[in-house]
């Protein structure tokens, strides 16, 4: 990773955190409806994985933190905000919302809101991949807590079972909702937990993103070689509550000022000012333009977008003019 | 037109779909190696492949969810759940994914997967391996779902679920795998929408489905022979949707209706066809609809008991009669 990787990448995670920054603020003035789940603090978990990987091309799907995903992805920003302000131009036409962002066409294959649903489904894309022949894998981002469901081990036994290429990526924030993962969880280290499946793993700082892409090149690499599965987890801290409607008063203060000294856009930016590859003026108009091109291009597009008509209110439920559903029956013998 | 089996029919759709098409894969437990509990997919292992015949493990709503992750990417998956008691465990890719995908991307990603599952109440299996779940798939927006009650739609509703582009739950029964029918010679595919005349009346409609169109039949004939009443009998293959126009047809030739379940009576099939009669032609009636339908209880062990739940020919001669004063 040289010099205009890095400032690229600090720029494309200094984006996603003044996105969902703004996302904040328009649920405040509810603009945005909903739950909504915000990704600040775990930047370099998306970023850093999916620079290793190739975005655009693996198939990629996550839970309902989903947002950064996918415009890592490609996903236009301004029809990610447009979905989370309910408008017929946001990426899933405003049928969705922030838990159900889709972009399709960029391999981004959607937030889930069941804890642990994506699991079967990434497995289900890497054995189409393997069917088919492609050099595509199949990465899913899911939390922590998602390891407690059953889908967890379903998913991990078929993977392992049928060498599938899909990358599981377990961003651990250390929360399931309002709950510490020592208190819910046996075995705090979920890197460990896959042992039992055979399945290749390893535990990443998830707050520097080099340390990221690094162990998710070596991840990459294992899983489009065709060896199966691999599981990274990194080790990182949500900033905010689990969702808008969670207080965050399980968290003490001195835990959050911790994470807080290890911010991963922080802890770039110094290096690459330290390196001489960057100034403290050069990164403040670097924020001055993102701030500007969010509130002046993003979210004047969101506002300004129509709404879904409810005429269509029914569109999107099943196939359209699908000839196996209503067609006279076909062949047979006259 | 030859006469087969209802297995061979299931049997037969899985070859040619598989045959016609490299992506058609299919998926359960049991069903590659063994040649599936009912011999739907008996010889396919050795013709396709372990990469397009999987044996499962034991983990419904993992392979269920896999399934519909690779309908994502253009496989057409035919997953067998070897018994409705276990689509369960598998309701939540079902529903929460299968079922809601294409809505909630705004019409940018579908899951054109089938899950094909025997339900029905057999002999002495118990509460646990006797449910009929139709009830529960049919309220789900977003899910077809077909019943077949012959060869000839077993085989020609999964050769049309594998091409359609939404999920299709197909609910089979486990009685049913042994029936003999004719299905036609030659490649046919069946609308995965509407209902058939099963036989023609004019005096009473006896809606059915899956096995209890069996029991309309043989009540009819019964009705026929012994009573001088002339029941119609509607086959309500797609009970998602239902087929109002064939409902309304139907009571309004006949101007009464029986509905026949194999399930308990609550929140079912007949519940939401009488909500259908009188919503679409309640002015049409000579006579309250009646539900003949199984009593409100787990299947019990015991044969006895278990006969008392379900209902049978007798139970639809005796509704009809009564209807009739006679």
């Amino acid at each position: 990773m040289n010099a205009a990787d890095k400032k690229r990448l600090l720029r494309e995670m200094l984006f996603a955190r003044r996105f969902e920054e703004r996302c904040y603020e328009a649920y405040v003035e509810r603009k945005i409806g909903g739950f909504l789940h915000l990704y600040p603090g775990e930047e370099a978990c998306a970023f850093g994985v999916l620079e290793a990987a190739r975005p655009g091309h693996d198939y990629v799907i996550t839970g309902y933190r989903d947002h950064v995903h996918a415009i890592k992805c490609g996903a236009d920003p301004k029809e990610v905000m447009a979905e989370l302000f309910a408008k017929e131009t946001g990426s899933s036409k405003g049928r969705g919302g922030s838990m159900h962002i889709f972009d399709v066409k960029h391999h981004f294959m959607g937030g889930y809101a069941l804890v642990g649903g994506p699991f079967p489904l990434a497995a289900g894309m890497a054995k189409a991949i393997q069917l088919k022949g492609g050099d595509e894998i199949a990465i899913c981002f899911l939390g922590d807590a998602a390891n407690n469901q059953g889908t967890f081990h379903e998913s991990l036994n078929m993977a392992a079972l049928w060498k599938l290429p899909v990358l599981y990526v377990c961003e651990n924030n250390l929360y399931g909702i309002g709950t510490r993962i020592d208190r819910s969880t046996a075995v705090v280290e979920q890197y460990k937990r896959v042992a039992a499946y055979n399945i290749p793993s390893a535990q990443e700082d998830g707050q520097d993103i080099e340390k990221v892409f690094k162990a998710a090149q070596k991840a990459v690499k294992h899983v489009r070689s065709g060896k199966g599965p691999y599981f990274l987890e990194l080790m990182t801290y949500r900033y905010r509550g689990h969702s808008m409607s969670d207080s965050n008063a399980y968290r003490g203060k001195d835990e959050e000022r911790m994470w807080s000294k290890r911010d991963p856009i922080i802890m770039l930016r110094d290096r690459l000012i330290e390196s001489g590859d960057l100034t403290k003026a050069a990164y403040k108009t670097m924020d001055t333009e993102i701030l500007d091109q969010i509130e002046n291009d993003i979210i004047a597009f969101a506002e300004s977008s129509p709404e879904p008509r409810v005429e269509e209110l029914h569109k999107y439920v099943f196939a359209e003019n699908d000839p196996w559903v209503k067609g006279a029956a076909r062949g047979g013998d006259k | 037109m030859a006469q087969i089996m209802f297995w061979e029919a299931v049997r037969r759709a899985h070859d040619e779909e598989m045959a016609n098409d490299p992506m058609v894969i299919c998926m359960g437990e049991d069903i590659g190696v063994a040649g599936g509990t009912y011999k739907a997919t008996n010889g396919l292992y050795a013709k396709y492949g372990a990469e397009r015949v999987i044996d499962t493990p034991i983990s419904e709503n993992g392979f269920t969810g896999l399934a519909v992750g690779a309908s994502f990417l253009g496989v057409r998956p035919i997953v067998e759940i070897m018994s409705v008691n276990f689509a369960w465990l598998a309701l939540d890719q079902l529903f929460n994914s299968a079922a809601k995908v294409r809505y909630m991307s705004g019409g940018q990603l579908t899951a054109p997967v089938v899950v094909r599952s025997p339900g029905g109440t057999a002999h002495m299996l118990g509460a646990q391996h006797s449910a009929r779940m139709e009830k529960v798939f049919m309220g789900i927006a977003g899910l077809r779902v077909v019943t077949p009650s012959n060869p000839r739609q077993a085989y020609g509703l999964l050769k049309s679920a594998v091409r359609c582009n939404d999920p299709v739950f197909i609910n089979e029964h486990e009685l049913m795998y042994n029936m003999k029918g004719e299905v036609p010679d030659n490649e046919y595919f069946m609308p995965l929408e509407g209902s058939e005349v099963a036989r023609e009346g004019r005096d009473v409609t006896l809606f059915g489905y899956n096995i209890s169109v069996h029991w309309c039949m043989a009540a009819a004939d019964i009705l026929s022979k012994q009573f001088g009443i002339e029941a119609e009998v509607i086959d309500l293959y797609s009970l998602a949707p239902l087929d109002r126009a064939g409902i309304r047809k139907s009571v309004s030739k006949t101007h009464r209706a029986i509905i026949v379940e194999e399930a308990e009576a609550p929140v079912g099939v007949g519940s939401e066809v009488m909500a259908i009669i009188n919503e679409e032609c309640f002015f049409e009636l000579d006579a309250a609809p009646v539900r003949v339908s199984a009593e409100n209880v787990p299947i019990p062990y015991n044969h006895t008991l278990e006969k008392a739940v379900i209902p049978d020919a007798n139970d639809v001669v005796a509704a009809v009669r009564k209807m009739f004063g006679k």
